[in-house]
């Protein structure tokens, strides 16, 4: 869980799931035996849809489950994967738990400040990238590695990743090149 | 001798459609579970002797027995797919190369037990095994192996697939509990287990995905012929993440009862770059390090590791070459319970948060000498005192390390005998770089 409390954004402007948003919401209620149980899938498709949550869907995924608004305020601080401001375009997610460190993950660091000028927690000033370390991602025989672009990108180096964050600021899809050399 | 079971058809390409896994024998165990009582489902997997995979080892069939047969409240199945420990990435395998399997097994142990929902929590870190594991979920759903009358069995189930948000503590079971609710993932005092007061109130079975997915190998071919496999204690096969410093890492099973050592030299070829070997973590990072040389002599499987004083847990086993710095290993052990421990109980929260600020002051130069002994006079207060066992988990390795490293640590502290100051063979100084 993350301690530090959050930077909440207001919109000022009214949310509403989408109309495909809708369906899947439907699909989830009976899914589940108490309205509560769909706090965290309902929050998914809420991010999904905006990037990032906002007071405004929160509120309105709290109104929609019958939920107090601070219970969900309570969930949505609980979970480092929700997120209350936006993050970049590319969402560079750097793991620095043990195999990984063992395997060079703070190299993989450096590569990111120093070419992106951002350290953990910050995004580039045209919002292309965000960087946090987070804790193991259950890829440690892949290490060192990170996810990105809802992926995970494995048995990084320092070549293959300034290869990765080239692609990225050129508006390549990294995910079509090969980086095996 | 090498036993695979778990692992047979991870390399088989187009095995996680339904018709890949139908095509290496899938669903064949299906029609001999719907035709026994289901206590006689319960009484084959206690015969076999299979015990949890996800951490604590504990006998499947027996945890199922403590579900009430009969019960007003509808039960429940959660599937622990949250594979947080660090360490670990073998359900991850399963969930991309075997779904069906583990689907296979759900059906297996809610029909045994009588349960007709099963949830399945992902982390949500884990994009693809999610979207493998849903189609899957969807193919086995048209095809009638999930649903109303499953294969015309009469029994129902329904598979929910749930992803979890970013929190290592959501693996704990009632943490997963309280989380599948739709709250904070903190973790319940026990008792009430979850067998009997689980999620949304009613007996739930909590198991990890491998636990599940070794069912249909044991229902095809008996308890009998699992149990004879393995040792005395540690039955059948388990699947190993091997990570750190060595050759080839990856996941590899192996039957119960081996060397430790010589098992993870055969799989990964041994230490990377032909360097020595220093210690080996074999459970997960909050298991007790061995030394090299407890690494050689040590058989691989419950009783001998918990006699070597650690633990099999999680099976994710880390390996520490001759330039691993020790007691970098622990600070970054540390930072991570200080990071995940959900706060609730004081000795956790204050301790991991304390333990890792001591290590920290230590490696960067500014320990004292008392730093060791108060670090290892921390640990006694964090044991068997909090609602779950995450504190134990941070100062198990924190008191092993200390004990089986100590000169390293003394070495920081001791300015007259500058400390080795790298981790990884790269030779790269990590003083200079702040964490
Ligand atoms: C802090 C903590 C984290 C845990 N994380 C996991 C996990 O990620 N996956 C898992 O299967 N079990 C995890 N466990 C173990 C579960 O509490 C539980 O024992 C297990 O899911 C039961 O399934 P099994 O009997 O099939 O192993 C964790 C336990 C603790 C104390
Ligand atoms: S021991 Fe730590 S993680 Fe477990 S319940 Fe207590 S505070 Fe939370
Ligand atoms: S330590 Fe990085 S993925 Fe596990």
């Amino acid at each position: 869980m993350s301690h530090a409390h959050r930077a909440v954004l207001s919109t000022g402007k009214p949310f509403a799931f989408t109309p495909e948003n809708e369906a899947k919401f439907m699909e989830l209620l009976p899914r589940y035996p108490s309205k509560r149980a769909v706090v965290l899938p309902a929050l998914w498709l809420a991010q999904d849809q905006e990037g990032h949550l906002t007071v405004e869907s929160m509120e309105y995924v709290a109104r929609r489950l019958e939920q107090p608004p601070v219970s969900v305020f309570a969930v949505v601080e609980f979970y480092t994967m929700f997120k209350t401001e936006p993050v970049g375009k590319h969402h560079l997610q750097l793991c620095r738990t043990l195999s990984c460190t063992m395997r060079g993950c703070e190299d993989l660091q450096g590569v990111i400040e120093r070419k992106l000028g951002i350290g953990p927690g910050e995004s580039t000033a045209d919002g292309k990238f965000s960087f946090e370390t987070v804790e193991c991602l259950g890829s440690c025989g892949t290490a060192p590695m990170m996810r990105m672009n809802n992926r995970y990108w494995e048995d990084l180096s320092v070549e293959k990743l300034e290869r990765i964050i080239d692609a990225c600021r050129d508006g390549r899809d990294p995910a079509s090149e090969d980086f095996s050399r | 001798m090498s036993h695979q079971i778990i692992s047979t058809r991870f390399d088989k390409p187009g095995n996680h459609t339904l018709s890949g896994y139908l095509a290496n024998g899938g669903y064949r165990t299906l029609p001999k579970v719907f035709g026994m009582k289901s206590e006689d489902v319960i009484e084959e997997v206690k015969k076999s002797g299979l015990r949890g995979r996800g951490g604590a080892g504990f006998p499947t069939g027996m945890k199922w027995s403590f579900v009430p047969r009969v019960s007003d409240k509808p039960k429940y199945l959660c599937v622990n797919a949250d594979e947080g420990e660090p360490g670990t990435f073998k359900d991850r395998l399963i969930l991309q190369h075997d779904p069906h399997a583990l689907i296979e097994g759900i059906i297996t142990c809610c029909f045994a037990v009588g349960i007709h929902t099963a949830y399945v929590y992902i982390r949500g870190e884990y994009d693809f095994p999610i979207a493998r594991f849903s189609a899957a979920v969807k193919e086995a759903y048209a095809e009638g192996y999930l649903g109303k009358n499953i294969k015309g069995s009469g029994f129902d189930l329904d598979v929910v697939v749930h992803k979890g948000a970013g929190a290592y503590i959501c693996g704990e079971e009632t943490g997963l509990i309280e989380s599948l609710e739709g709250k904070k993932g903190q973790p319940r005092p026990k008792p009430p287990f979850p067998a009997v007061v689980g999620v949304f109130g009613c007996p739930t079975v909590v198991n990890n995905v491998e636990t599940l997915a070794a069912l249909p190998w044991i229902l095809e071919n008996g308890a009998a012929a699992y149990a004879a496999i393995g040792t005395e204690k540690s039955k059948g096969t388990m699947l190993f993440s091997i990570s750190g410093m060595v050759e080839k890492p990856g996941v590899y099973e192996s039957e119960f009862g081996v060397n430790l050592w010589e098992f993870i030299e055969r799989s990964t070829g041994g230490v990377k770059d032909g360097k020595q070997l220093k210690a080996v973590i074999p459970g997960g990072s909050s298991s007790a390090i061995l030394t090299a040389e407890e690494a050689r002599n040590v058989k691989l499987d419950y009783e001998s590791i918990a006699a070597a004083g650690s633990m099999v847990g999680s099976g994710a086993i880390m390996v520490l070459d001759e330039d691993t710095c020790v007691v970098k290993a622990l600070e970054v052990v540390l930072r991570f319970y200080a990071h995940e421990s959900c706060g609730q109980c004081p000795p956790c929260r204050e301790g991991t948060y304390w333990m890792y600020e001591i290590v920290s002051r230590i490696r960067a130069g500014r320990g004292r000498p008392e730093d060791i002994d108060l670090l290892l006079s921390i640990c006694p207060d964090m044991m068997g005192r909090t609602v779950c066992v995450l504190a134990d988990s941070a100062a198990i390795p924190a008191g092993s390390y200390i004990k089986k490293f100590r000169s390293e640590f003394e070495a920081y502290i001791d300015k007259a005998n500058p400390p080795q100051r790298k981790l990884q063979p790269g030779g790269v100084n990590l003083e200079a770089r702040p964490l």
